[in-house]
């Protein structure tokens, strides 16, 4: 699905603060994955993420999506087939603009006419039955304003925005990590069940190494802008934590460390 | 009476002036100074294709002249990375010489030649002459107000409005904020040079320097529009900048029939009754903290 070659990504180059943030990395996911990355602080985890997004271009590498070279595609072109969140639960919404207007901006993506209605009766049910599943009470707060949401209901509408029409990859960058813990966790179970449902293709950026290990079917290690620890089946299953932070260690050269990090086991 | 239905045919008019520099400054969030420059643009087109014997389509072309004029703003700020206020400011400045050269000359007068609302004068005889050129401008002013409100509600419109909330969130999300930016920009100058263009068929004359001040114009109708209607909706918020427009003719009207003010003195009037309704949430916010300021010395 998504085929990530030899891509590398230097910041400020030429200048005294040159930063490789990709080295050479090659990446690749077959349909319906669902990879979680870890790694410490300044990795490239986000700018691997951006890369692919198409914040901005790489130097070198090509990117395939479901067989289409999209590496020097615009932003929100490639914004079609990819849904994203951030950590930043304004980031992904508009706040003056209604939980239904934001829902219908994000379903504009499916619709081929600009200038059909915002507000079509059938576009409304369907938001609302989707609303319900989150359970968040929210299908009966439509014409609420986005701001005066909550940071976990908000990042819920986030999560069913990006993936109201299905799209080819999902990225999550670490998007329960602003989000009290219960909140976290209920909304990780909601892109979950959203995620399997529609056998997404999805990669989620988190600091929780137990949630890492525990969702989805296949962990990838950063450091350095390169991929230096991928995990997946029985090896993954089985692994503990001071097995895995060993690894880090023979690999990285360095210490596990992230601020953010919770070094543990749970989920 | 007679004060009240010339500010009402004047603001009917300004009124679209004032749903231009609502779309730039309350839907995009974006300061546009190209407002000057395209009120005088329609002016000048509108009135040079009347003396030619053209009215509607000085109007007609009034609209395009105000869209293309939209457009180079909105270039200068998306694809040359222009800070938008001096993206704004380059395009009037400009605008200047493309104004005079249309005009070849400082002003035009429109005295003896057609203008739009004499076709309605050829098919209503008896009428009243003031009241059918009012009835004209009135249904011109409705019908763009409720096709702005429309297009506002369509996929497309939504996506203008959510550039100016969240430009983040919408380059994310598959829509391309240059595009949404530059069309805004056109409408809103179309509107504008419209505007403009009414002014000089119906005052009878176009002046290069017809626009100065336009900007704070269309604000302070924005800005009385709003006290009196509240900031709740976008259709509301159309439909009170053109009540906000009629109001503000009117309250010049009176300022002026007071002999306490000189013509000269209304620019500067405008600018006040800006600058104060624009810092008026800050004022607010200020009150509130030093109350709870008191409140907690009491406490203590
Ligand atoms: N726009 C930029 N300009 C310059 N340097 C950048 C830019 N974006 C990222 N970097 C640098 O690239 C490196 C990788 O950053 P990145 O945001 O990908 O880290 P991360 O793995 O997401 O870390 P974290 O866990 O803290 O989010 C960092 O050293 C960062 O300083
Ligand atoms: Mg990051």
């Amino acid at each position: 699905m998504l085929n990530v070659k030899n891509l590398s990504k230097t910041f400020l180059k030429g200048t005294p603060n040159e930063h490789t943030a990709l080295q050479n990395l090659s990446l690749h996911l077959e349909k319906g994955d669902f990879v979680t990355v870890i790694g410490s602080n300044g990795a490239g985890k986000s700018t691997l993420f951006n890369a692919i997004a198409g914040s901005f271009l790489c130097e070198a590498g090509s990117i395939v999506l479901d067989g289409a070279d999209i590496t020097y595609k615009k932003e929100h072109q490639r914004a079609k087939q990819i849904g994203r969140i951030f950590q930043d639960p304004m980031k992904g919404t508009a706040p003056d603009l209604t939980v239904e207007e934001n829902l219908a901006l994000a379903y504009a993506k499916s619709m081929r006419n600009p200038f059909t209605s915002a507000r079509r009766r059938k576009d409304v049910d369907f938001y609302r039955a989707q609303l319900a599943r989150l359970d968040m009470g929210l299908e009966e707060r439509m014409r609420t304003k986005m701001g005066q949401l909550s940071g976990g209901q908000r990042q819920a509408v986030t999560l069913l925005m990006s993936t109201i029409v299905t799209p080819k990859l999902l990225l999550l960058d670490e998007h329960t990590a602003a989000l009290d813990p219960v909140t976290a966790q209920k909304v990780l179970e909601i892109t979950k069940d959203i995620v399997s449902e529609n056998q997404i293709t999805t990669m989620m950026i988190t600091h929780n190494i137990g949630q890492a290990l525990h969702t989805g079917n296949r962990t990838i290690m950063l450091a350095n802008g390169r991929i230096v620890l991928d995990l997946q089946g029985t090896e993954r299953e089985n692994i503990t934590l001071p097995e895995l932070l060993e690894m880090y260690k023979e690999k990285a050269g360095k210490v596990l460390d992230n601020d953010r990090m919770l070094l543990s086991d749970a989920e | 009476m007679e004060i009240a239905a010339s500010a009402l045919l004047l603001g009917l008019q300004y009124a679209l002036l004032a749903l231009g520099v609502y779309i730039t400054f309350r839907v995009l969030n974006i300061p546009d100074l190209t407002v000057d420059g395209s009120f005088t643009l329609g002016a000048a087109v509108s009135a040079v294709l009347s003396v030619a014997g053209h009215p509607f389509l000085g109007l007609l072309a009034a609209i395009l002249c105000g869209a293309a004029a939209g457009s180079v703003t909105g270039f200068l700020q998306t694809k040359a990375g222009i800070h938008p206020i001096l993206a704004g400011i380059l395009t009037m400045s400009g605008l200047y010489t493309v104004n005079i050269t249309i005009m070849d000359a400082p002003n035009v007068s429109l005295i003896g030649k057609p203008r739009f609302y004499e076709a309605v004068y050829a098919l209503l005889p008896n009428a009243d002459k003031d009241v059918l050129k009012t009835v004209c401008v009135a249904v011109i002013c409705a019908g763009i107000t409720a096709a702005l409100i429309l297009f506002f509600k369509t996929v497309f419109g939504l996506c203008i409005r959510a550039t100016g909330n969240n430009e983040d969130m919408v380059r994310a999300s598959s829509i391309n904020t240059n595009a949404a930016k530059i069309t805004a920009l056109s409408i809103a100058n179309a509107l504008v040079a419209l505007s403009g263009g009414l002014i000089a068929q119906t005052g009878g004359f176009a002046d290069v320097n017809a626009g100065s001040g336009m900007i704070v114009v269309g604000l302070a109708s924005v800005i009385i529009g709003e006290v009196i209607f509240g900031r709740r909706s976008l259709t509301l918020g159309l439909l009170s900048a053109v009540v906000g427009s009629v109001l503000y003719r009117l309250i010049i009207a009176l300022a002026l029939e007071t002999n306490i003010f000189s013509a000269n003195a209304l620019k500067l009037l405008s600018a006040v009754i800006v600058g104060i309704t624009l810092c008026v949430p800050a004022v607010r916010k200020a009150i509130a903290e030093q109350k709870i300021r008191k409140g907690a010395r009491k406490n203590a």
